[in-house]
Formats: structure tokens, sequence, C-alpha cells
């Protein structure tokens, strides 16, 4: 289950050090305050917090999406092998389509309402033709390989396969035909994304979609670029549970099937516990934890974590006492000094408010940042 | 949808305001000349003798004698000694006098017109509003149809049937304007009373009438607010329009429409007259407009409550 | 169970809603989005009303509360009918009778500081005559809920959502209520709030007396804090038992489902969590027959050609199924006609 001896090969994101400001008229509100990041290939990893931990921010920034208050102040992200913050804002168009994609909590407002469903995924596949061409073309190989295994290819088919397979050696294809070909591309991605009658939902409305239905569609619009790294922002948080699970699910599918990184940000624990591999645990802008997912939830470590786990109600047990982390998540204009999570702690010592803890590891695969594990202590 | 961590502090909405405003010269431009109209109209008495208003000296005697300008008119009546800035007018008085005379005058009027529309306005458009159905249709149509009529036409026609007096006048216009802030308040009310505060109220067992003027009209009333602001500036236009069409009491009280009117008859020999009336109306309406623009731009929507 | 035991009864209550169509605005159909909802709650009890969208326990709630005027059915608090009362007759009602919602930014007058908040009830209701005496039920109201007396100056926006829930709470005791409906009150709030605001709300209710109807979407939270729980789906309560009992054996197919789907904080108890395919439905068009039919693994014929009743599993425990199901054989057998 855990991606533990593979994907030791190169890391897909690294983040390192990533500090950032917002400028606003209250005050300088200093959302990300050193956050350090790795995701392995083929992993799903889980980024949880609650209000004000910092979660989306840190997406928003990977993606390049910051508004026009939010500054990198420092800091280093790096996607394959790039650094996203030192690229041109050319070079970081491209990536944004073709490395990374992220999907949001709210489909519908995240879908333009006066286009078809999969006019919108063509757009993207239409946008940067030179960069899809092979893709496309190699999907519809793909799929006619399928058909003629199925026993279904009919000479007109057979055909096309046989000019495809001499195009795709680097030779131009018309517009019409590439067109043709994205079209039918977008539909595979529909289905992938297990939309029943993907041919009809392609030219489809938003609005004559389900909530569940309008997600499945914005996964498969990220999807579309095959992207080595997937940035989910509580994508389920909007959905009934019913709903939810089949999405859960399909993320987990897809995982198998693309090699694809997902970074899953939620503040729903038991979300987590069911779909990732590792856990990272955000509180005020700050990586507080991050393990294996069985290891956090057996063995947590950080106040915050050990808190957090306790205070989740549970709908497999009976009643049970339920435990509050007191005080409130802290205004970030004005953090507290040190560790920031110091004033709500019930095992803050002198040191906690004089010095940051830096995320250290205490046994293998497990970072905490907390002066109780220095030493090795617990 | 989660909760966000701290909410923004009062002094923080401020501060944003205050520095939206300073950004933007078309609002310091029309805030300062707003706040000075209200300043002049305050202390008009004290600068000028009132008296001067109603000078009965008809002894004809219309000059400029500025002498920042090296201008002289000859074919005009002479001035002896005194210096007129901006020159005098039929009567012999100061154009500048009774310029200052007339911004108390009219800036009345037109506060007197907008707020009374807008009492009236909110009034019947916060009830059609909230009631809804039978009342919210018939309230409309009557607002309708007053929209329908050209508002000087109607203005005029009163004028003409009830005669000529600063009340009527203020009456005939704020006939035609309260049904703007029907429409404004209706459809901030609409939004309005959908929100779960209403609910909550409703549930706590608190009678409509109470809901709708203690809670959702105060919620409501920003738009208006703003909009309240740039009408003085056009109330003023249309006081001047119907003055300057003849419709004053009396030829000689100073009021900018009444000088315009003067003045027009003077336009080739003696133009200061209607110059200088015309563009303080200009001005005057200007600033308000600016003001309540800038009030829009800043405010409008990030504090929407 | 004698009648009077119940503080608050609801019988085949019907909320439908019409919908207007062609030229004229004529009524082509009705969103029955309250089809037939029949629940009682004992004084001191906490009901859980738990399910999807579109199951209807909002409108359930907003009716039971008379923000909504029933189509059909009755609705007796403390032995008297108010599904057909209005105006001054409700009033007195509204009192014994508050309401919390789900969204503690909307749910306050943004333009009104807590004190005015928290006397403006008791003001409706005239309760305590002197200033003085208000001024000091205010101050007792907050502390009660776990505020101070210097956040009655302030106003809403300066508050955490956690907070502003708490300001909610107290302007629903301010009247001294007898029966508390709470819409989803923990849904906005972080997870470590949430904890805090169930802590009071279970204390209050111990303090107090109080009776609770605690609508949620969130399983987890309602096995905590309800003791009996009712699902909802399209309409109608298709299950209700006390919550322990739902928990550990529920009857109905979409109960065992909705049960499934949720994930555990837990990993090493993964399991596949999709129990339900396809999508919730709209209480527009519901076939007739039971109307869980079209998704449930164990429907019949029988299923698709008459509803179900309400048949009794065990005391206090009914489910509306035609089969009494071992889920985990998959085996069923006819329950006896009532």
């Amino acid at each position: 289950m855990v991606a533990m001896s593979q994907g030791l090969d190169q890391d897909v994101l690294v983040v390192k050090d990533l500090r950032v400001v917002f400028h606003t008229y209250a005050g300088e509100v200093k959302a990300l305050d050193g956050v350090d990041l790795t995701v392995r290939r083929k992993e799903v990893l889980g980024l949880v917090g609650e209000s004000g931990s910092g979660k989306s921010v840190t997406a928003l920034t990977i993606e390049g999406l910051l508004p026009q208050n939010g500054e990198v102040v420092s800091g280093q992200i790096i996607l394959a092998g790039n650094d996203l913050l030192k690229e041109s804002s050319a070079d970081l168009r491209i990536s944004r389509v073709t490395d990374m994609a992220m999907v949001f909590q709210d489909p519908t407002t995240y879908l333009n309402p006066v286009l078809t469903v999969g006019s919108q995924i063509t757009e993207i596949i239409e946008s940067e033709a030179k960069l899809f061409t092979k893709q496309v073309i190699a999907d519809r190989l793909i799929e006619l390989d399928r058909l003629e295994g199925e026993g279904r290819i009919t000479p007109v088919l057979e055909k096309e396969r046989a000019k495809l397979k001499s195009l795709s050696s680097g030779a131009k294809i018309s517009k019409r035909e590439f067109k043709r070909l994205s079209r039918l591309y977008a539909i595979n991605i529909l289905r992938q994304v297990r939309l029943p009658e993907p041919e009809r939902i392609f030219k489809d409305y938003p609005f004559e979609l389900s909530g569940g239905m309008k997600q499945r569609a914005m996964i498969a619009m990220a999807l579309v670029r095959r992207p080595k790294l997937f940035l989910a922002d509580e994508i389920t948080t909007a959905l009934d549970v019913t709903v939810q699970a089949q999405i859960l699910k399909l993320l987990t599918e897809l995982r198998e099937q693309i090699d694809t990184s997902v970074i899953l940000i939620t503040h729903d624990l038991a979300i987590v516990a069911e779909v990732c591999d590792r856990v990272a645990v955000m509180y005020a802008g700050n990586i507080v934890e991050v393990a294996d997912v069985n290891e956090l939830f057996r063995n947590p470590l950080h106040p915050y974590t050990k808190g957090l786990l306790a205070s989740i109600p549970r709908p497999d047990l009976k009643e049970q006492e339920m435990k509050s982390i007191r005080g409130s998540v802290p205004n970030l204009i004005f953090p507290p000094s040190g560790c920031r999570f110091h004033p709500r702690c019930d095992f803050a010592f002198e040191r906690c408010p004089l010095e940051k803890p830096k995320l250290l590891e205490v046994s293998k695969g497990h970072f905490v940042a907390c002066f109780l594990y220095e030493g090795g202590q617990a | 949808m989660k909760t966000e961590p701290g909410p923004p502090s009062r002094s923080a909405d401020l501060r944003y305001a205050l520095h939206r405003f300073r950004q933007n010269p078309l609002i310091i431009a029309g805030s300062v000349i707003s706040i000075g109209t209200i300043l002049i109209a305050i202390f008009a008495n004290v600068i000028v003798n009132p008296k001067l208003g109603r000078s009965t000296d008809l002894d004809l005697r219309l000059c400029w004698n500025n002498p920042a300008l090296n201008w002289h008119i000859t074919n005009v009546f002479n001035c002896g000694g005194t210096v007129y800035p901006l020159g005098t007018d039929t009567y012999g008085r100061s154009v500048l006098s009774m310029i200052i005379l007339a911004i108390p005058l009219d800036l009345q009027i037109a506060l007197e017109v907008v707020i009374s529309a807008v009492v009236i306005g909110v009034f019947f458009g916060a009830i059609a509003a909230y009631a809804g159905g039978v009342i919210d249709e018939v309230i409309l149509r009557i607002t309708d149809i007053f929209l329908a009529v050209p508002a000087i036409l109607l203005a005029i026609v009163l004028l003409v049937i009830l005669g000529r007096s600063f009340s009527i006048l203020t009456f005939a216009i704020v006939i035609t304007w309260w049904p703007t802030y029907v429409r404004l308040i209706r459809s901030q009310v609409l939004g309005e009373k959908e929100k779960p505060y209403v609910e909550g109220l409703r549930a706590m067992g608190a009678g409509r009438v109470r809901i709708l003027f203690r809670h959702v009209v105060p919620n409501s009333i920003y738009p208006v607010f703003v909009q309240a602001t740039l009408d003085i500036g056009s109330v003023i236009l249309t006081v001047s329009a119907l003055t300057f069409l003849g419709f004053s009491p009396s030829p000689l009280i100073p009021e900018l429409g009444n000088l315009a009117n003067a003045g027009s008859t003077y336009i080739f020999t003696a133009p200061w007259l209607i110059i200088f009336s015309g563009v303080t109306i200009l001005v005057i309406s200007l600033g308000f407009n600016l003001l309540g623009d800038g009030i829009r731009d800043v405010f409008d929507p990030r504090l929407r409550r | 169970m004698k009648d009077d035991e119940y503080l608050l009864k609801v019988d085949n209550l019907l909320k439908w809603f019409p919908i207007r169509g062609g030229l004229l605005g004529r009524t082509v159909g009705h969103v029955r989005a309250v089809d037939g909802v029949s629940i009682a709650i004992k004084k001191g009890e906490t009901l859980g009303i738990v399910g999807e969208s579109g199951c209807g326990k909002t409108t359930l709630s907003r009716t039971v509360m008379r923000l909504l005027d029933p189509s059909s059915g009755s609705i007796v608090f403390d032995g008297t009918d108010i599904s057909k009362l209005k105006g001054r007759d409700l009033k007195p009602f509204r009192r014994r009778m508050q309401m919390v919602f789900q969204d503690p930014y909307a749910s306050l007058d943004p333009r009104q500081n807590v004190r005015s908040t928290l006397m403006e009830p008791m003001g409706i209701h005239h309760i305590q005559h002197s200033g003085e005496d208000r001024n000091r039920a205010v101050e007792k109201l907050v502390e009660i809920v776990g505020l101070n007396p210097d956040h009655l100056a302030r106003f809403p926006h300066e508050f955490s959502g956690g907070q502003r829930q708490r300001i909610a709470i107290a302007r629903a005791l301010a009247v001294n209520p007898e029966f508390i409906a709470l819409d989803e009150p923990t849904s906005a709030l972080d997870v470590s709030v949430q904890a805090q605001i169930l802590s009071l709300l279970q204390k209050l209710q111990l303090e107090l007396d109080l009776t609770y109807m605690f609508v949620s979407h969130n399983l987890a939270v309602v096995r905590q804090i309800c003791h009996r729980t009712a699902v909802m789906y399209l309409g109608r309560v298709v299950e209700v038992a006390p919550t322990e009992t739902l928990f550990e054996n529920p009857k109905h197919p979409y109960t065992k489902a909705l049960l499934a789907s949720v994930p555990l904080p837990d990993p090493s108890k993964r399991t596949d969590l999709v129990a339900l395919e396809g999508d919730v439905p709209s209480p527009v068009n519901i076939p007739p027959g039971c109307r869980f039919r079209a998704r449930c693994a164990y429907s019949t014929e029988k299923c698709a050609l008459t509803s179900p009743g309400l048949f009794e599993f065990g005391p206090g425990h009914g489910a509306e199924c035609f089969y009494d199901i071992d889920f985990k054989s998959g085996s069923k057998k006819e329950v006896p006609a009532t």
C-alpha cells in the first residue's frame, strides 16, 4: 500500500523553505513560514490543516496562482527538476499546462457556464497543439488497438490506424484532423473518470450535470495533460458523502492508471486515512508533522496532530469523549513567537516561545517540528 | 465552507478605504468641491451681506471691473471705483456675492429633495420587496408610471398649475425623483431578505415590520446612500434648469439658475453673468457626482456587508 | 408511548413546492421536499436527522419551526397543533422553539453588536422588563456559552466562526426555550472548534433540560450527540432508531450504504467506500413504489409496485422496507404485512 520502496527515483516535487506573505491593509499576513515538502512519484500525499493553516496557499503558490497582494518572499519549488519560482512566465504557463494541474472545491464556479464541457476540455488541448499532437495520436492508436483486440475493427478504422502510425514519427497533421483526434481524446478522458455516456456529456453544458459529475469533469480537465502533479484542493468538501466516496475511489484508480502524484488537500482526516500514502500536517503556515499514513494515525507525535486526531468524531465508535484543542487559530499578522502552536499546546515549555522548531526526522520517514522530540526523545 | 481565521479589523477597513480614496484624484477633487460648497453654504451669510440680495435699486449698472483681467468692455455702463471680481448683474450687485448667496439656497433645495425622495422611495420600495405579491406589483406599476413621464416636463406642468415658489419647486422635483429609490432599495431588499439572519429573526419571532425596518433596510441602504450623494449634484442641475426656464418666484432672488437666466439676455454683451453662474452650477454638481462615484468605487463591494 | 411524553410530534408532514411553467405560470408539478414525515421527540432528547442533499432535512426543520407553512400534516408541540397557526397565535411558540443555523457568518445581523443581538429576542417576547434586568441577563448568557462580557460591545465580523456560533446559541437561549432546532450547526467550523460547540450543546441540554432536533449530513457527529436518529431519503424518513441501534444494526439498504460511504479516520480499516453508484436524485419526479428502489441492491418487483410503510424491526426501530435484510449474507426475507 505505501510507496516506500518504489518511487525512490526523482521526487516529483520538492518545496524548500517556502515563505509567502500577503500584503493587506491590516498588516502583513505571514501565511507560509518556511514550508518544506516533498512528493514522490505516484504517491498520494495528504496535506491536512484547518483554516489558516496555509494548505491552500501552498497549492496556489505551486501553481503560480497567488493573488496580487501575495508575495513569495523566499524558497524553492522544484517540479521535475525545474525551479518554478525562477522560470519566466512563459515557461511557467507551459509548466502549468503540462506538468501540473489543480482542481478546486466548487466545480460550479470553475466551469464556464456558457461553454459545453467538451469544448472546455478541447480548449486545453488545442491551446498547446504542438505539445499535445503526439499524445492525441498515441491515445487514438491505443484506442484502435483496443478495438482490434475486441474484434471490432473495420476497414475504415484500419486505414486510419495505418495513417496515424505513419504520422507518429514527427509528421504534421491537418488542423481538422487534430480537432477530430482531440475530441476523441477528450471523450476518452471523460470515460476514464467514470462519467456515464461520455459522448453525451461532451456536448452537455455544466448546468446539466450534477455536483459529482461536474467534479469528475473538472478532474478530466486536469488529467487531459497527464500532469506529473495533481493538486486537489478540498475537491469533495462540497459533495455528499456517497458521491465523495465515488470521487475518492476514482482518485485511487487513476493513480494506478496514470503516472501522476497527487497532493490531496483537505481538513478531513478521515479522507486522508482512506486514500493517502503519506500525510503532512500543517498549522499556521508551517508543516508540523509528516509521516506515512499508518504511522501518523498510530503514533502521532506533534501535540497539534494529537489534538486534531482526538477531536475527530468517529462514526464507528460509540459515544466518545470529544476533546477539543483549546484556544483558536492565531492571527497570522501577529503570529505567536517561536513555535506558532505554543499558546495552545499542553506540553509547551520555556524554549517554545523563543525558537522555531525545525522539521526533523525522528524515525524513518516520520518528521516532526517540535522541541519535545529534538535529541530523539519522545 | 470553512471559516476564515481572523476577521478584518475595523481600522483595517478604514485604512484601506482612505488609501483608495487618496489614490483617486477625481475623488479628491470631488470631495474638496463638495465640502467647499457645503462650507460656503453654511457661512454664506457671514461672508456676504444677505441684504445685498434684496437690492431693489433698479438703477441698472451692469459693469465689470476686475483688475486681474485687463479688459474693459466699453459699451457697458461705467462702474465707478469699486472692484467687482466677477462683474455685476443687471441690478448692480456683485456676481460673486450673488453666487455665494445662491449656494445655500440651491443646496438646501437639493438636500430637501434628496432626503424626501429617499424617505418616500425607501419606504415604498422596501415594503414592495419584502411583501412581494400584489403589493409589490402595485407599487412597481405606480413607479413605472412616474418613470415613464419625462421628469422636467412633469415638473413644469406642476409648476404651471400650482404656481411658482420654491416649495412647489421642491415638491415637483421630489415627485419625479422618488421612483429611482424605489427600484434601488427594492433590488437590495430582495437580495437581503433571503439572507440567513433574516430567517433567524423570523424564527425568533420578530414581526415583519421590525425585521424590515430595523434590520433589512439598514443593511440595504448602502447603494441608496451612494445614489443620494450623486443626486445632490443632479438635483442642483435640475433646479437650475427649471429656474433658468423662468420658474422661480422672482428674478431678483439670488439663485444660480436665476442668475443664468438673467445672463442669457446679455450673453453677447455681458457674458460674465451667464458664464460664472453656469460654471458654478457645473462645478458643484460635478463635485457631488465625483464624490458619489468615489464612495461607490472605494466602498463597494469590498465592504458590502 | 403516551402522547404527552413527547414534546414534539410530527405526523405525516408534507411540504410540496409548486413548479410553475408554461406561459400562464400554471403549476406543472411539485417538488415534494417533505413527503410524509412522522417523527416524535421526547423532552430532553436529541433527535438526529441525517441525509444527503435533496433529502428534505433542511425543509423539514424549517417547516417544523414554522418558517414555512406545511402543505398538510400536523406539528404538535406540547399538545398544541401549531401547523396552522399564524401571527399572534404562533408567537408564544416562537419563544419556546428556537433555531440555530449552519452559517455562523450570515445568521447574525452584521450591523448589530452582541448585546443588541441578545437583547432583541427579549424585547420581542417582553421578557425581563427593566433595562438593568436585561443587561444582567445578557451578561449571564454570554458566560453560559463561554464568552465574556467585554465581547458584548463587539460586532459579528470581529469574531471567529466558533465564537459566532456561540453567540447564535446564546441568542437562542435568551428567551428560555424548551426546544432548539439545529441545522448543521458545526458544518462550517473547523474540526477542533466543532468539538467545543458540541460539548457546549450537550452541557446546555443537561443543565437547561433542552430538547434538540439536530439536522446534519455528518454521521460521525450525529453518533456523538443524538439519542435517536432518523435517516431521510427523498422526502421521507426511511429509517429511525436509537442511535446505537441505527449504527450497529441498520435495516434499510440506504442507511447501510450511507454508513458504508463514510470514511473512517483509521487507515488500518480501509474498505471500498463506494456502496452506491449514481447521483442523489431530485425530489421532482419521484417514481412509484419504494423511492430507493432504483439504487437498491436488494430490490424486487414488489418494490416497484407499492411503497413500503414503516415496519417495526425492534423497539423504537422502524424502517420503510418490505424485507428484513441480513447485510452480511445478502439474504432477505419478507416482513409480515402490518
